[in-house]
């Protein structure tokens, strides 16, 4: 079971699914990477040799942001939407779809569950 | 779709006098604007813009994390009081920040 980029530990499947569990990396990217280590896409995780391992772990080292730091940029760039005031920081502040989507109905995931508009309220303020 | 990258950013060329101008002068007076879709250039840094809303004139202050957006965005013409029984205390109201 080898353990790439920190934490994750893409289990039993095809490497190429298992490299998805990165955050951060996709099917694309992870076939990218593969093809540029040269490694079979069909592989089991587990049939990875060390040597393999490493060289996925390099590459991903070297070429993409995943994980934290990624989860880090993306926060910053919606702090700072937030704090310059403008109209995508004003959706965000209000957990409102930011791309100019309806909200008459649907945009359930940003709203979160279907509730009272005084519980939808609460959550809306804490955003 | 973005603008193409071989034009320049597109400011409003009164405006973009007016910002010269002013830079020369150095004169802190706000600069009123009805030209809601002028991309904030570096050059605007540090002044205050007073862009319409199609009501009235929200104040802005340009910093440099605000350098690629359109004026507009910074001044809402949507103000929404709130859904609901007129019971609930103050009704939020969202202007200008």
């Amino acid at each position: 079971m080898p353990r790439i980029a920190g934490v994750d530990i893409p289990p039993n499947k095809r490497i190429e699914v298992g490299l998805t569990y990165i955050y951060g990396i996709g099917r694309v990217t992870s076939v990218k990477i593969l093809r540029e280590a040269k490694i079979d896409l069909n592989k089991r995780s587990n049939d990875l040799s060390e040597q393999e391992v490493a060289k996925i772990r390099d590459i991903i080292e070297s070429e993409y942001m995943v994980e934290g730091d990624l989860r880090k940029e993306n926060q910053n760039n919606i702090k700072r939407l937030i704090e310059i005031g403008c109209y995508r920081g004003m959706r965000h502040r209000l957990q409102l779809p930011v791309r100019g989507q309806r909200t008459r109905s649907n945009s359930r995931t940003r709203k979160g569950r279907r509730g009272t508009a005084i519980a939808k309220k609460k959550k809306a303020t804490k955003g | 779709m973005a603008r193409s990258s071989r034009k320049d950013p597109y400011v409003n060329p009164k405006l973009m006098k007016r910002i010269e101008r002013v830079k020369v002068s150095g004169d802190q007076r706000i600069i009123k604007t009805w030209s809601r879709d002028s991309m904030v250039i570096p050059d605007m840094i540090g002044l205050t813009f007073a862009v319409y809303n199609g009501r009235k004139f929200i104040p802005v202050y340009i910093t440099e994390h605000m350098v690629g957006h359109k004026l507009g965005e910074f001044s809402p013409t949507r103000t929404f009081t709130g859904h609901g029984g007129g019971d609930k205390k103050a009704k939020v109201t969202k202007t200008a920040t």
